[in-house]
């Protein structure tokens, strides 16, 4: 029931979890969150990770994320085993290969959109002043050069959440991480945010990791993978003329 | 991400200044209080400052300070010029006297008798006028401040008349002195004159004042002076800081200006802690971010522990220049108020205090922030 039910190319696979079993709390208290889930994402395609509230999608995406440690199960992104990683080579890893979108987009208000984009070239060691320069080109072709300069409470939703992908996106990343981009924004704000990110994100090289229950924005998905009780039920290939 | 830390940090101006102020507050009350404490303190040997041209002060065995003091016979000046090591002495009269202001009020002031011959036990500083005057009768040398009490709100003058324990006094010489505990009006004369202000009879000598040969330190002189006299025979810094011990050791002074300071420091680390704790709190969702995407935990103390400088180097600078504008300004024109300063030493001490109560202040913060989940960047 596990098993991812898609077989892909090795070579064309990025994420690849095996066995994932992650448990909170001891004794009486332990409740197991994820239940075994073999899971395959392939590169160049955004997949979707949706399901019931408390099914063990964030979860997942925490544990794919190296954020959370797996009680068991392996993780493996781009040939290297996440699970066996531990402290500085973690993190150096994620700054590296990942990027993140968030559902409350968590800029640093203290800082401005361009700023903010430039956060992640930032934690890799540039300068905050070549980090801009970088994240203003981004900012210019998700259509927020104007707002540059503006700070995060100057901003709308939807506006935030495009700094939120310039930030994601501005140190190309193997794989980005979107948790419900779209539950903050109104309908047609967030399909606006999808068609940015599809557009922006996609590349033959980079896998788009969306978990979200907002059934509106599934016609953007390559993959949909259904999870149930901390299980992956079905995992779909959707093809498109 | 220094430059985020400090964005990060002046963001929020009404945390910001909280935790300045915080710092500014302990800083200012430290070096405010023990500056006060130490200028205070200091005023238990200030007669003994003033005569910097002895290094010895004979008296009775009795005395502990240099306000209850026990005549001595004036036979004893002999015995003690006769000490070998004793290169000379001089008698040093030492009484309280009432003065009477130009307005008419009595204020109490200190009347020091100095050697008839030799002048010495005036102070060396003379603001206005010839020492060398005071062999003229009636003459007396007032203290700066003191003419300033007594004549308020008029330009220093010579030739000024008072009444001193209901006897005419003439103003000759205006001298800069060490500020005394009991008062700001310091009178001085010849000895001779000085026992006639008071009119107590025979044996009215206050202290010896000697000077030892150059080649003989004046404790060893002191210790001799003590045997064969059976006096109490101090070198000047063993009689001040004796005066100033007695002081420390017989008045709530160094308990009421400790109980403030301490407060100074607990309020400092509690506003400031408490501060730094809030605001990491309420920032930990962007440091949780900030971990999230790939800082690791080292640049994550490094920002805090910059901003954590930052706020202690402001504060510590406000709250000594506020100290310093205090002793600058709070005493000018205030003969009570004078000898009062900030010691370099004190605005040293109070800037490690600073930096011990910035320090346990990002302590706490750094805990929460070290064991922060970055998973909670997923929670809505």
């Amino acid at each position: 029931m596990n098993t991812n039910p898609v077989q892909f190319d090795p070579a064309r696979v990025s994420i690849s979890c095996r066995g994932i079993v992650k448990e909170f709390g001891e004794g009486q208290a332990k409740v197991t969150v994820l239940h075994g889930v073999d899971i395959d994402f392939p590169k160049g395609a955004t997949s979707f990770l949706v399901g019931p509230s408390g099914c063990g999608k964030t979860t997942l995406i925490s544990v794919i994320a190296g954020l959370l440690t797996a009680t068991s199960g392996r993780v493996s992104i781009l040939g290297e085993e996440l699970t066996t990683m531990r402290g500085a080579k973690l993190v150096e890893f994620r700054a590296k290969h990942l990027g993140f979108i968030f559902q409350q987009f968590n800029l640093i208000p203290a800082l401005t959109a361009a700023e903010n984009a430039a956060v992640s070239l930032v934690v890799r060691g540039w300068t905050l002043a070549s980090a801009k320069r970088e994240s203003n080109r981004l900012l210019d072709r998700l259509g927020m050069g104007a707002n540059r300069n503006k700070y995060p409470n100057q901003l709308s939703g939807g506006q935030q959440q495009r700094i939120a992908i310039a930030r994601s996106l501005v140190h190309d990343p193997d794989i980005v991480i979107c948790d419900e981009p779209t539950a903050s924004l109104d309908a047609e704000t967030g399909r606006d945010v999808m068609v940015l990110l599809k557009e922006v994100a996609s590349s033959s090289e980079r896998s788009v990791i969306v978990v979200t229950h907002d059934n509106r924005i599934f016609s953007f998905a390559d993959c949909i993978a259904t999870m149930s009780d901390g299980k992956i039920e079905r995992f779909e290939v959707l093809t498109r003329n | 991400m220094f430059v985020i830390a400090l964005k990060m940090l002046f963001y929020d101006r009404a945390k910001y200044l909280g935790l300045v102020l915080g710092v500014a507050f302990s800083t200012l009350l430290i070096n405010q209080q023990v500056g006060i404490f130490l200028g205070l303190i200091a005023r238990a040997g200030a007669i003994v400052s003033d005569v910097p041209e002895a290094n010895i002060w004979v008296m009775d065995r009795g005395v502990k300070n240099l306000d209850t003091i026990f005549p001595l016979r004036d036979t004893e000046l002999g015995r003690v010029r006769g000490v070998p090591g004793v290169e000379w002495a001089v008698p040093l009269f030492k009484a309280n006297a009432t003065v009477r202001t130009a307005k008419g009020d009595l204020e109490s002031s200190i009347l020091i008798g100095v050697d008839d011959s030799s002048l010495i036990g005036v102070p060396p500083r003379v603001v206005m006028g010839d020492i060398e005057d005071l062999r003229h009768p009636d003459a007396v040398a007032v203290s700066q401040d003191g003419f300033t009490k007594v004549w308020r709100n008029e330009p220093l003058a010579l030739n000024k008349t008072v009444e001193l324990n209901d006897r005419r006094a003439i103003v000759v010489a205006i001298v800069k002195d060490s500020p005394k505990f009991t008062s700001a009006i310091t009178f001085f004369t010849r000895y001779s004159h000085a026992l006639q202000y008071t009119n107590n009879g025979r044996n009215q000598m206050s202290f010896v004042v000697a000077r030892s040969v150059p080649d003989r330190t004046p404790e060893d002189v002191a210790e001799t002076i003590k045997e064969r006299t059976g006096l109490q025979a101090l070198s000047s810094e063993e009689f001040r800081n004796k005066a100033i011990q007695y002081v420390i050791d017989n008045t709530g002074i160094p308990v009421s200006f400790g109980t403030v300071v301490g407060l100074g420091v607990i309020v400092g680390v509690c506003v400031a802690g408490l501060m730094f704790n809030l605001f990491v709190l309420e920032n930990l969702k962007q440091f949780a971010v900030l971990k999230a995407i790939g800082t690791k935990n080292s640049r994550l103390i490094g920002m805090v522990f910059l901003q954590a400088m930052v706020v202690g180097f402001v504060g510590y600078s406000v709250g000594l220049f506020g100290a310093a504008c205090f002793f600058e300004f709070a005493g000018k024109n205030n003969p009570n108020f004078t000898g009062f300063y900030l010691p370099f030493r004190v605005a040293i001490a109070s800037g490690a205090v600073a930096a011990i109560i910035i320090l346990i202040a990002a302590l706490i913060a750094l805990r929460r922030l070290l064991f922060v989940d970055p998973a909670i960047v997923f929670r809505g």
